[in-house]
């Protein structure tokens, strides 16, 4: 038996997440919400009624489906292929290949690319392919099975984004499978970790999992670093930033005597837009001929209020210094803030339990 | 003399291009049980080879009458038809039609087996029908294969047909036949010339029609 006496309740218009082990049923459920595998008893129910009432294809045009390599048809052209579902409901030629167009816009597909055929494309714009082709016909419902997973990191980081923010415009109710905990717990709004023979060990939010998994499996299926990854949801807004150790590059001598505190043992040194450019030992600068060479590295920024505790710390870590450097979103340096103060920061946001819906980074 | 001497006065004299027994009335009825025999087997071969391919059942029936098939000497076939039921057009079909089934047959359904299944699972999962998975996104992926089978059976049937000259039918095999028997080997040659020039228009013709019929992105992603 792949699932045995499933049970969930997935919440409408938000992105829930089917993780588990290979062969622990993920595929098998997904198939059953459309009925490519038919479940041998129990019920499946879409806004309270069962699916089995209306027929089978009716209720799989309701319903988007990608899957992992995509399937597009290689005979037929990128918009072809997107406009499939709505030309299957009776549209237009033309009608379908204008909304095939507008969703190619919609995740991010150069119009150019509408005329090419599925194998001019690289497998990470095929991908978008196969979320348009699914999107078409405006289906309430979105099913994806490890859509992103045969991608590199980079390209599946792009597509994981571009799918939440299609996601915020559009509001679609999102099955999505994948075996990959890091992409459940950023993309999902909940989360199911499912164990071998298809049977729930937990379903949570993804901070709530992080924080408390329910049993021994699901801590080990989260791996070492679950403690690092909850950092994600603890926004980094309330990080007291220093300003005082932040000098222009046109700084005077008596700038920087004055900006020579006992806080900081380094000073930042910006250009004059107050980009970042790299720290410096107070004693090291030579007002008016500061050399860029010979300043260290800051390392990674992170955005100031938007990035997570999880960045903060990373880029406090990544340091020279060990400290990390706060932007705004122009670039321009917000403050600094050492590893000292980023671990109260997160000892007091653990101590009050507190997570902020899901922080970007 | 030599083959090309043969080829050449066979086809400079004037003789050969009229009448009953000229050229083009050869050739044209040759096109003709050709086109026939293709026709028919075509019209078994393929649609038992799409659905069986499409659904996956009955394959290893498929495989055993099509090596039966293979088996059934042709020409044999021929000898058996006329003691059977005497000379007729049907005594030639039935053994150029029993050649060419298996070929059509066995590609056409190995075509269907080797389409990709990610864009089959796919089509389903978006609510298309049986009959659209079929010929809207199998057969499209499996027509240079089945073309590639029809080709072959083309081909086959074009040298095979020669045979109905030995049951008193036109075609090319008239010059082979009837030039052997009068050991006249100008209108042998000539004949069999013809028939291989006749094999390389059917090539011809399935390149031309492959170019027209197979979607660009089916032809470039092999
Ligand atoms: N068509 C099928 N018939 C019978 N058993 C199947 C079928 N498909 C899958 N299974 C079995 O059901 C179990 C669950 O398979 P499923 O494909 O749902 O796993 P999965 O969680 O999606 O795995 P993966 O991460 O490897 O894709 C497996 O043990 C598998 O062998
Ligand atoms: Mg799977």
């Amino acid at each position: 038996m792949a699932v045995d006496r499933l049970s969930l309740d997935i919440p409408d218009r938000s992105i829930t997440v089917l993780v588990g082990p290979s062969g622990c049923g993920k595929t098998t459920t997904l198939r059953m919400i459309n009925r490519m595998v038919e479940p041998s008893e129990g019920t499946i129910l879409l806004d309270g009624k069962d699916i089995q009432q209306q027929s089978v294809n009716t209720l799989r045009r309701s319903m988007g489906y990608v899957i992992q390599n995509a399937g597009l048809f290689q005979h037929r052209t990128i918009v072809d292929n997107i406009a499939t579902v709505p030309r299957m409901l009776g549209w237009g030629k033309e009608k379908a290949r204008e909304r095939a167009r507008e969703l190619m816009e919609r995740v991010g597909l150069d119009a150019a690319l509408a005329k090419r055929y599925p194998y001019q494309l690289s497998g990470g714009q095929q991908q978008r392919v196969g979320v348009a082709r699914a999107l078409a016909a405006d289906p309430p419902v979105l099913l994806m099975d490890e859509p992103f997973s045969a991608v590199d990191p980079v390209v599946r980081k792009g597509l994981q984004d571009e799918l939440l923010r299609i996601q915020e415009e559009l509001g679609k109710t999102i099955v999505f499978v994948t075996h990959d905990i890091d992409e459940a717990v950023k993309i999902g709004t909940m989360v199911a970790v499912m164990r071998t023979g298809g049977r729930l060990a937990q379903f949570a939010p993804p901070a709530e999992l992080l924080s408390s998994p329910a049993d021994e499996f699901v801590e080990d299926f989260l791996g070492a670093d679950r403690g690092i990854r909850r950092l994600s949801f603890f926004s980094s807004a309330g990080l007291g930033l220093l300003t005082a150790p932040v000098v222009a590059i046109d700084a005077t001598a008596e700038q920087i005597a004055a900006r020579d505190t006992a806080e900081a043992p380094y000073l930042l040194v910006t250009d004059l837009d107050g980009k970042p450019l790299g720290w410096s030992e107070p004693q090291d600068l030579t007002a008016g001929s500061v050399d860029k060479g010979q300043l260290l590295s800051y390392g990674r920024p992170f955005v100031a209020g938007t990035d997570s505790l999880r960045a903060a710390l990373d880029c406090a870590v990544l340091s020279p210094t060990g400290w990390a450097v706060a932007v705004d979103a122009e670039g321009r340096v917000a403050g600094v803030v050492s590893q000292q103060t980023i671990a109260e920061a997160i000892r007091g946001a653990h101590a009050e339990g507190r997570t902020d819906s899901k922080v970007a980074g | 003399m030599n083959g090309l001497h043969y080829i050449n006065a066979f086809f400079s004299d004037n003789a050969h291009w009229q009448g009953y027994d000229g050229i083009p009335t050869r050739v044209a009825e040759h096109i003709q049980y050709t086109l026939e025999a293709l026709a028919l087997a075509a019209a078994i071969g393929l649609p038992v080879g799409l659905v069986t391919g499409h659904t996956g059942r009955g394959g290893n029936a498929l495989s055993l009458i099509a090596t039966a098939g293979r088996a059934l000497p042709t020409f044999g076939l021929l000898v058996l038809m006329t003691l059977l039921f005497g000379f007729g057009l049907v005594n030639v079909m039935t053994p150029l039609v029993v050649l060419a089934v298996p070929p059509i047959l066995v590609t056409t359904y190995e075509a269907m087996r080797s389409v990709d299944p990610s864009p089959v699972d796919a089509a389903r999962g978006m609510g298309m029908s049986e009959a659209g998975v079929l010929f809207q996104v199998e057969l499209p992926a499996a027509l240079p294969l089945i073309l590639g089978g029809l080709r072959s059976a083309a081909i086959q049937i074009v040298s095979t047909a020669t045979i109905a000259a030995y049951v008193s039918l036109g075609g090319l095999g008239r010059y082979i036949v009837d030039g052997l028997y009068q050991r006249n080997y100008e209108k042998v040659v000539g004949g069999a010339t013809l028939v291989a020039v006749l094999a390389l228009v059917t090539l011809a013709v399935f390149w031309a029609a492959s170019r027209l019929t197979v979607s660009r992105g089916v032809r470039a992603s092999g």
